[in-house]
């Protein structure tokens, strides 16, 4: 297998004048491509603790010298300071300052700099004013995303390592039992009581899980913004128990939900949700039907109804129980649901609840849901086939785990023919797609009425905490009434409300007009310009290519606590997952990224992960799934014939960039179609 | 070509395929099972040749359908079945009930405490909170909270897997549990997901359990989407459930072993009365069941100081195998526990859905709940008053109403009043009319400027059908004084008196 690069144009002086920036649209955010690796590894060089002061101010510097046009909605100049306060900033602790100020205000004092600092650890100032995108379905058919797949080799392995690891855990458990049976008692009956656990069931958890469990539940403190703040643990019994060492960690973090980088503990979302503490106190300790309605959740209400697009909504506290809760009040015994097969737990646990049947299609597989729903309306109800009394479709806006889109055109057209209800799980969408963040529905264009129910949670994109359900006025009059979030369910609390509403009308732009936009845009560009760095490096991504949840895959089980372990090195913090949550060979690491992000956290993503990548192997697409080298600007085709001369250029050549380029021309073709 | 000629020929090929079947490896040995087979049993030849042709016939044989019952359908009949079919609508015409439900929602303008701002401009007396102690507008409180805020924003943004777990979930996990006195606890980020999580985490197919008739509807989910076997016993029955408890031990005497569980209240959410613990522990030790105590009412009011009804009936926690419990309500925090050993706490962190699957709770909920246990910790008088608040409620309503009487347990501030039963049925309420019945008194309190619910229920489709009788729901608050209390008490007697008298 080729592990080093085998893309010989890419070291080719003479065509690396064809990278250079041709000075069009949007600027070049690199004048001088020469600095920019000293700069990256000067920075990787310094100490921990003084990094996440040094970063931003160098974005800020870079920003204010090079171009001296400070995009006039920037969050961290416009609202909060002067950009000449970040420049003295930076002098504090830069070595690599070598520009006398230029300008004649005093260096703010120490505390000011402090809340800079901690400002901008928690949503980075944009480095450039080019670094915005507007994500929205271009038009035409949707794209399924192309799953690449790696050479055989890798299968093989990841099986053989599946294999390896059940039968240590078999000899041990064999061994354990015999000598150490103290630690398998709670695995076997006792005393006349059933075994809490099954053995087999917990095989899995015991044997595989264990192993790299310093990777799962990582304990951290403070906002979880662009950096998160990691609590330091060791273990001595291989992970069973972990004691802390006292110290903490900052690391870059690519591992929240935090897509508009609302997590913050300052600025006009947490100002307005401290007032609304001191106005309100902490909770409305009731629930809804009872009186734990106050004005607070009229009004929320109000703004998220108008916000997806909906007549009315509800909102709830918290996201999971939305959904477990949402299904029985819409359907019941003789009706059927059809589920994608790779929807949250959550829909899973609501939709059996409900009583109703439950059918599944293939994952964003429009074909296989026709099947399915020709066969449901066609054969009715099993043995009476009595037809059912409804059939509601559920999806999900973005997948979590895939970082795939539902494929809502399709799925209108289906429901205009087979006249099924639609319900879409924008848990994750919503705020993080489409050109208003307005969820799926809004980068596809399409109109909300086409969907008989919005579901989201607020935890995500606002930062906050619970969920929501968006439909007609009648029917959510109709479900207040009897959905049992509503009537047991306790009450969303006021400072979550005030969380949620002032991050939507950020948004909308009710207050700081321009910010909203900026997250939105900054987040659509960091989603695409990552992605597209990844895909170029040869990494295997999947997902569309404005979602921001981007799974690189792993495969071998031993390289998901090998990559989290890598990363945290480099003090990035990443999720990894396998299996249960993937399917057995596609163990991944999930990368979301946030509107808090700069350019160049993004790029120290991508060289962390392209020298982890060359270690551990990682770099194996084929090239199907984008990231190849452009051609020359006259050979690119018109748009309606691309998909056709794409697929003629063949064969395919593996993308194996070296991160140099990645990052120099990331910022200019990240605008165009990623593959 | 004469005939001899062809009969060599054709002895020439036989020959030929004889050889080139010899040199097939394993040839010989097919050959000398024929011969000796065939020599020795013509008949089982015969049916083995008779088996090989089945065989090749079975096996070239068209697909058919393993589904019974599907009905072969060409496509236009497809779809003309499918533009036959006509939907119901997605959600159906509200009842009556529902109707009333919504038109008649209170909205508090402004904080809720012991007195309220309504939407319409009236200030009331708030009856209806589960704001006992009125932490809610309590000022340390709210800057603990507000100092929460300021150093860990609003939400984690997280599961508790994924970079969710935050210092002060730990320290609230920790504090709940030294102060329960349990080995370990696990907290949720809603009371009401907790219970049905829980009970499905360990409870699989296969396995038992035996379940008070009167729990609420979170314990119902739970059961539900556990699908373990389930039987019931009468309401806070003891003698019955040491009947069912029997009946199962002798029936699963020859069975493998599987697990079996007790789930039951502290304080019951649809009655307000309170469990015999000791008498369950013990029957659970006899029978060997494990048990699950649902805490969400009695958790912060039960016991000296707040621990629940196992403080409160000098019960070990220890012995309860998992507590449940709500961190919303009286704590004016969110989110539910549950406590217990650490096996037991760490096997949810894996498979208990609503704890893997969803978002972590907010760290000022989360700060709030630990300062509201210290203060419960610290000061038993706040119980010792609103016990007496509640007496003083009691009094003025249970035993001076002709109509309603309290089904609570005198020591809970939920106090649930039901309609007598010879006024049931000497006006032959249906279960509907009681509903309406008791709106009307809610408005009429409202009207005298008191705040009070009806308990709010909703029917499911879990069988057996649970009828819970229609109820109001007056919570005591210590915001308010012993006076303002009995003069509240009062209205509601009066307001209750003035609607049911007037009832044909």
């Amino acid at each position: 297998m080729p592990r080093r690069s085998t893309n010989s144009s890419a070291n080719d002086p003479s065509n690396a004048q064809s990278f250079s920036p041709n000075t069009g649209k949007g600027g070049i955010a690199f004048k001088a491509p020469t600095t920019k690796p000293n700069l990256l590894s000067q920075l990787f060089s310094t100490s921990p603790k003084s990094k996440y002061e040094l970063r931003p101010a160098n974005a800020v510097v870079k920003g204010a010298t090079n171009s001296g046009n400070h995009h006039p909605t920037s969050i961290s100049s416009a609202s909060l300071s002067l950009p000449t306060i970040s420049l003295s900033t930076a002098t504090a602790g830069n070595p690599n300052m070598d520009e006398p100020p230029t300008t004649l205000f005093q260096p703010p004092s120490p505390e000011e700099a402090r809340r800079q600092a901690k400002q901008n650890a928690q949503f980075g100032p944009i480095g450039h004013p080019s670094h915005r995108y507007s994500s929205q379905h271009p038009g035409g058919v949707f794209p399924v995303p192309i799953m690449d797949e790696p050479p055989y080799y890798y299968l093989l392995t990841t099986y053989i390592s599946y294999l390896i690891l059940i039968a240590f855990g078999h000899v041990r458990d064999f061994f354990g039992k015999r000598f150490r049976e103290e630690n398998y008692r709670h695995l076997k009956p006792r005393n006349g009581y059933g075994a809490l656990n099954s053995d087999f069931d917990n095989f899995y958890v015991r044997r595989l899980k264990l192993r790299i469990n310093d990777c799962f539940d990582r304990p951290v403190t403070g906002v979880p913004g662009r950096y998160i703040t990691l609590i330091d643990r060791a273990t001595d019994d291989h992970n069973k128990h972990f004691y802390f060492t006292g110290t903490t960690t900052d690391t870059l973090n690519l591992s929240s939900y935090n897509y508009l980088g609302f997590a913050q503990s300052e600025g006009p979302c947490a100002d307005i949700a401290e007032e609304s503490i001191r106005k309100y106190g902490i909770t409305s300790p009731s629930t809804r039907a009872e009186v734990g309605t106050q004005d607070l959740h009229m009004e929320v209400e109000d703004l998220v109804a108008k916000f997806v697009g909906k007549e009315a909504s509800m909102v709830f506290s918290m996201g999971f129980g939305t959904n477990a809760n949402i299904f029985p009040a819409l359907v019941s015994k003789g009706c059927l649901i059809i589920s994608d097969e790779l929807n949250h737990a959550s829909i899973r646990f609501g939709a059996r609840l409900s009583g109703a049947s439950i059918g599944m299609f293939r994952h964003n597989d429009m074909k296989d849901l026709e099947v399915k729903l020709r066969e449901a309306i066609s054969q009715g109800q099993p043995r009476t086939h009595r037809p059912w009394k409804k059939i509601l479709v559920v999806v999900e806006g973005l997948y979590s785990m895939e970082g795939s889109m539902c494929n809502l055109p399709g799925l209108i057209v289906l429901k205009r023919r087979y006249k099924f209800h639609l319900f879409v799980d924008e848990a994750h969408s919503i705020g993080a797609i489409g050109p208003k963040g307005r969820g799926v529905c809004d980068y596809f264009g399409i109109d909300t009425n086409e969907v008989d129910i919005l579901m989201g949670t607020f935890t995500k994109s606002f930062g906050a905490n619970g969920g929501y359900v968006a439909a007609d006025k009648i029917m959510i009059d109709q479900l207040r009434a009897a959905n049992s979030g509503v009537i047991y369910g306790e009450s969303p609390a006021p400072a979550i409300l005030a969380q949620i509403s002032s991050a939507l009308r950020i948004i909308n732009g009710e207050i700081i007009p321009g910010q909203g936009e900026e997250r939105l845009q900054r987040l659509a560009f960091n989603s695409r310009y990552l992605r597209l760095g990844l895909k170029r490096l040869g990494f295997i991504v999947y997902g569309h290519d404005d979602s921001p949840i981007i799974p690189v895959l792993l495969f071998n089980p031993a390289k998901m606590p090998a990559f989290s372990h890598e990363m945290l090195k480099r003090k990035i913090s990443v999720v990894v997952v396998g299996y249960p949550a993937t399917p057995l060979v596609s163990s991944r690491a999930r990368f979301c990224v946030s509107a808090a992000h700069t350019k160049e956290d993004l790029d120290r993503v991508l060289t962390a992960c392209d020298e982890i990548g060359n270690v551990l192997q990682l770099k194996f697409s084929t090239g199907v799934a984008g990231g190849a080298l452009p051609l020359n600007e006259d050979a690119t085709p018109p748009p309606e014939m691309e998909k056709e001369w794409r697929r003629k250029r063949d064969p395919v050549t593996p993308p194996r960039w070296r991160v140099e380029d990645v990052i120099r021309r990331g910022v200019q073709d990240v605008k165009g179609p990623l593959y | 070509m004469d005939i001899q000629e062809t009969q060599r020929l054709l002895s020439e090929y036989l020959h030929e395929l004889a050889n080139l079947f010899h040199r097939v490896p394993g040839s010989a040995i097919f050959l000398r099972y024929v011969k000796s087979s065939y020599q020795n049993d013509p008949i089982r030849s015969a049916v083995e040749l008779f088996l090989f042709l089945f065989a090749v016939r079975y096996l070239l044989a068209p697909k058919y359908s393993t589904k019974p019952g599907v009905v072969q359908l060409s496509e236009d009949e497809i779809d003309d079945l499918v533009d036959e079919w006509t939907p119901e609508p997605l959600v159906g015409k509200p009842t009556a009930i529902e109707d009333m439900e919504v038109e008649k929602r209170t909205v508090i303008v402004g904080p809720v405490g012991p007195k309220s701002k309504l939407a319409n401009g009236r200030t009331v007396v708030n009856l209806g909170s589960y704001n006992f102690y009125n932490f809610n507008t309590n000022e340390s409180l709210k800057e603990k909270a507000i100092q929460t805020l300021r150093n860990y924003g609003v939400g984690p943004c997280g599961p508790r897997g994924f970079y969710g777990t935050q210092d002060v979930h730990m320290k609230t996990e920790a504090d709940v549990a030294s102060f329960l006195g349990t080995a370990s606890c696990i907290i949720y980020s809603q009371a009401f997901s907790t219970i049905s999580s829980v009970i499905p985490a360990f409870s699989k197919r296969g396995d038992i359990i035996v379940a008070d008739k009167g729990v609420n509807f979170a314990i119902r989910k739970g059961i539900q989407i556990s699908r373990s076997m389930v039987r019931w016993y009468e309401h806070n029955d003891m003698e019955d459930l040491e009947r069912v408890l029997a009946k199962i031990t002798k029936e699963q005497a020859k069975k493998p072993l599987t697990r079996r569980f007790i789930i039951t209240e502290g304080l019951f959410e649809s009655y307000g009365d309170m469990v015999d613990l000791p008498k369950i522990i013990e029957l659970k030790l006899k029978y060997k069941f494990r048990l699950i105590l649902d805490e969400s009412w009695s958790f912060g009011v039960l016991g000296r100081t707040g621990r629940g009804v196992t403080e409160h009936q000098n019960v070990d926690a220890a012995e309860v195998d998992m507590i449940v419990g709500s961190l919303a309500g009286p704590l004016v925090a969110g989110g539910g526990f549950c406590a217990g050993s650490e096996e037991i706490v760490h096997h949810q962190r894996i498979s208990a859905a609503a704890y893997t699957f969803s978002a972590a709770l907010p760290a000022l909920l989360s700060t709030t709940a630990s300062a509201t246990i210290n203060l419960l910790q610290n000061g038993p008088e706040t119980i010792l008053q609103l016990r007496e608040h509640t007496k003083a409620m009691w009094a003025q309503l249970d035993p001076r109403s002709d109509w309603v009487y309290c089904t609570s347990a005198p020591e809970n501030p939920i106090m649930i009043l039901v309609l007598k039963p010879e006024v049931i049925a000497g006006k032959r309420l249906s279960i509907e009319d009681q509903h309406f019945l008791l709106q009307d008194v809610v408005d009429e309190c409202l009207a005298n400027g008191v705040l009070i619910t009806r308990l709010k229920t909703l029917s499911d489709n879990f069988e057996p059908k649970q009828v819970v009788p229609p109820a109001l729901k007056v919570c005591v608050t210590t915001g308010l004084t012993k006076k303002e209390i009995e003069k509240a008490g009062t209205t509601i007697r009066h307001a209750i008196t003035k609607v049911v008298s007037k009832k044909k």
